[in-house]
């Protein structure tokens, strides 16, 4: 087997901008201030004159982005996820999603895989609250193949996207061959007991825990969710009629996030058990991610016990 | 300015404050005292400074508004309505359902609505977006921006500031409608933001104060604007919150109330007496 390639996504946000910055000359790129870390920095070396620093002033940030929308341009802001959604909320509520502006919102270092930084680093909230923004897409990809298309997706499409990157080097799991399409999940692995729908770093996780199910004769199929709004709800839908239970794989409160949207379509069309995991309604802490997710029991071992107790819940 | 000109903005101010006073009356609610106290400025903005269409309101190289202080879209409906962008009639329908009037401005409802706007202290940060791509567009377009004098104490009124004089915006003006008075009280009374002036000249910008309801002052300041390079311009405006109906001037409760049938007509005497005598 071939080494594991781990790449963050926000290298691969990083990248995408600039590739797509060579072709589209409307493309404009803001930061916050945290240009090395959101990896825009990459774009504002090569095209100094269509990047944007704002400084320290998130809430600016994303206002002055509605406004450069409006003149025509397609406008990436880029912050960390606990001031894109946290601090500015309102500001894309109202100044980017009410007039749904072309403004995509590359949000990096989402979620406990901060690491080190601590719990006001490592925001938790950021799906639950974009979510309830009407016209809003958002991407939460799982690896630097999905994480790269996802931005040309985005970049393709009218109206305002957030989307969620991880500051933690994650396992490349897709090739080339690949196809990223906004508001379509993808059905990694077909299985007949449990359906596991993950989205980001949790995928892969998702992946190794069907293989210890396996081990303990349980089928898991695995479905990949990298667009959690607007939700794919057939792809929910046949999995609860196929597998009759499923277990939702976030790094993200399990209030509001995947996991609340998929209980959402799974009682109102299907209603079989749906097991949330996530970070359980608490803050983070400091130390190292990759310990730090183990803790927080965002791993796959943990996603092979959730699964058991939904196959245990099945009539 | 001569004569003849400002008389002609005097009648379109007082048609204006007339189509607030309707409009606010007719939803039995909104914003009459910010509405009226901005009401000469953003006449004169529509009707001599900025480059529009009304035929074409959407028109790629237009001057840009944004009304940062969203609360006052009478005012801006009824200088939009008395420049051409719809009939003056619609005002009656200034936030019912199905009206394009919404309680605050939204750019998809209304016809020469540049910006959605009404959260306090977001417009100028939109306006200084429009401003920047204006540049990087190279395009000769200048972007206005009304706020409040109670706005400004949003933290975020002063990011903008920051960020205009730090990008150079001098194709970027923003008027504080200084009328002294917000919801709670007199200004100093709440949280004083003086010296106005004073903090924008800090900041960074050109500054010039006038008189909010002296044409000759109001068309100076501009000029003062177009005139500068290398800085944004605020224009502090001292005005009179409710000015033009009697009993409106310089009273709190007049910020976000609608007149009954009694006030209604009264204000309306008053407004169509001084549009006889300007019309003389």
């Amino acid at each position: 087997m071939a080494d594991i390639v781990k790449i963050a996504t926000r290298d691969s946000y990083g990248k995408a901008l600039v590739e797509m910055g060579a072709t589209n000359d409307k493309l404009i790129v803001l930061d916050a201030d945290l240009a090395a870390a959101t990896k825009t920095a990459g774009f504002k070396k090569a095209y100094p004159d269509r990047f944007f620093d704002t400084g320290i002033a998130e809430s600016n940030m994303m206002c002055v982005a509605g406004g450069l929308a409006t003149m025509g341009f397609t406008v990436f802001a880029s912050t960390f996820a606990m001031f894109a959604a946290g601090r500015a909320f309102e500001q894309v509520r109202n100044t980017i999603g009410y007039p749904h502006l072309n403004v995509k919102i590359g949000a990096t270092h989402a979620g406990i895989s901060v690491g080190e930084d601590g719990a006001s680093h490592q925001c938790c909230e950021d799906i639950a609250l974009m979510r309830t923004i009407p016209g809003m897409t958002i991407i939460n990809p799982a690896d630097d193949v999905e994480a790269r298309q996802a931005v040309y997706a985005a970049a393709a499409m009218d109206g305002p996207v957030y989307m969620r990157f991880g500051r933690l080097a994650v396992p490349v799991i897709f090739d080339e061959s690949y196809k990223f399409e906004i508001g379509k999940g993808a059905q990694l692995v077909d299985g007949t007991d449990v359906t596991i729908i993950a989205t980001g770093l949790m995928v892969g996780e998702a992946l190794e825990a069907a293989e210890l199910l396996k081990a303990d004769g349980i089928s898991a199929a695995v479905v990949n969710m990298a667009t959690i709004k607007p939700i794919d709800r057939d792809i929910i839908v046949n999995a609860a009629n196929k597998t009759g239970a499923i277990v939702t794989a976030e790094e993200h409160n399990i209030i509001g996030g995947l996991g609340g949207a998929v209980a959402e379509v799974v009682c109102e069309t299907v209603p079989v058990p749906v097991v949330r995991l996530g970070v359980e309604d608490t803050f983070g802490r400091s130390g190292p991610a990759v310990e730090l997710l183990h803790v927080f029991g965002l791993d796959a071992a943990h996603i092979a016990e959730k699964a058991k107790l939904a196959v245990s819940m099945k009539k | 300015m001569n004569a003849a000109e400002k008389k002609s903005l005097q009648i379109t101010a007082c048609k204006v404050r007339m189509g607030i006073i309707e409009s606010v009356f007719q939803a039995k609610s909104g914003h009459p005292g910010g509405s009226l106290s901005a009401a000469d400025i953003v006449t004169y903005l529509y009707f001599k400074v900025m480059r529009v269409d009304p035929q074409n309101p959407k028109w790629e190289d237009r001057d840009r508004f944004v009304l940062s202080k969203g609360h006052i879209s009478p005012c801006l409906y009824s200088v939009l309505a008395q420049r051409g962008f719809f009939p003056v009639e619609e005002l009656k329908t200034f936030r019912k359902v199905e009206s394009r009037l919404q309680g605050h401005p939204s750019m998809h409802y209304t016809p020469g609505v540049d910006m959605s706007s009404g959260s306090l202290g977001q417009g100028i940060s939109t306006a200084v977006g429009m401003a920047l791509g204006a540049k990087l567009a190279k395009k000769d377009v200048r972007v206005y921006t009304v706020l409040g004098d109670g706005e400004i104490g949003e933290g975020q009124v002063w990011e903008a500031a920051m960020y205009a004089a730090a990008k150079k915006l001098d194709n970027l003006v923003a008027v504080i409608d200084n009328n002294d008075l917000q919801i709670d009280g007199t200004l100093e009374e709440v949280n004083s933001p003086y010296p106005i002036p004073e903090k924008f000249a800090a900041f960074g910008w050109n500054v010039v104060e006038i008189d909010a309801h002296d044409f000759d002052q109001i068309e100076d300041a501009f000029q003062k604007a177009a005139a500068c390079k290398g800085k944004p311009t605020a224009i502090v405006a001292r005005s009179v919150k409710g000015k033009g109906v009697s009993f409106m001037e310089n009273q709190c409760k007049w910020h976000g109330s609608a007149p009954n049938a009694e006030q209604y007509a009264q204000a309306m005497q008053e407004l169509t007496a001084a549009l006889a005598e300007l019309e003389g």
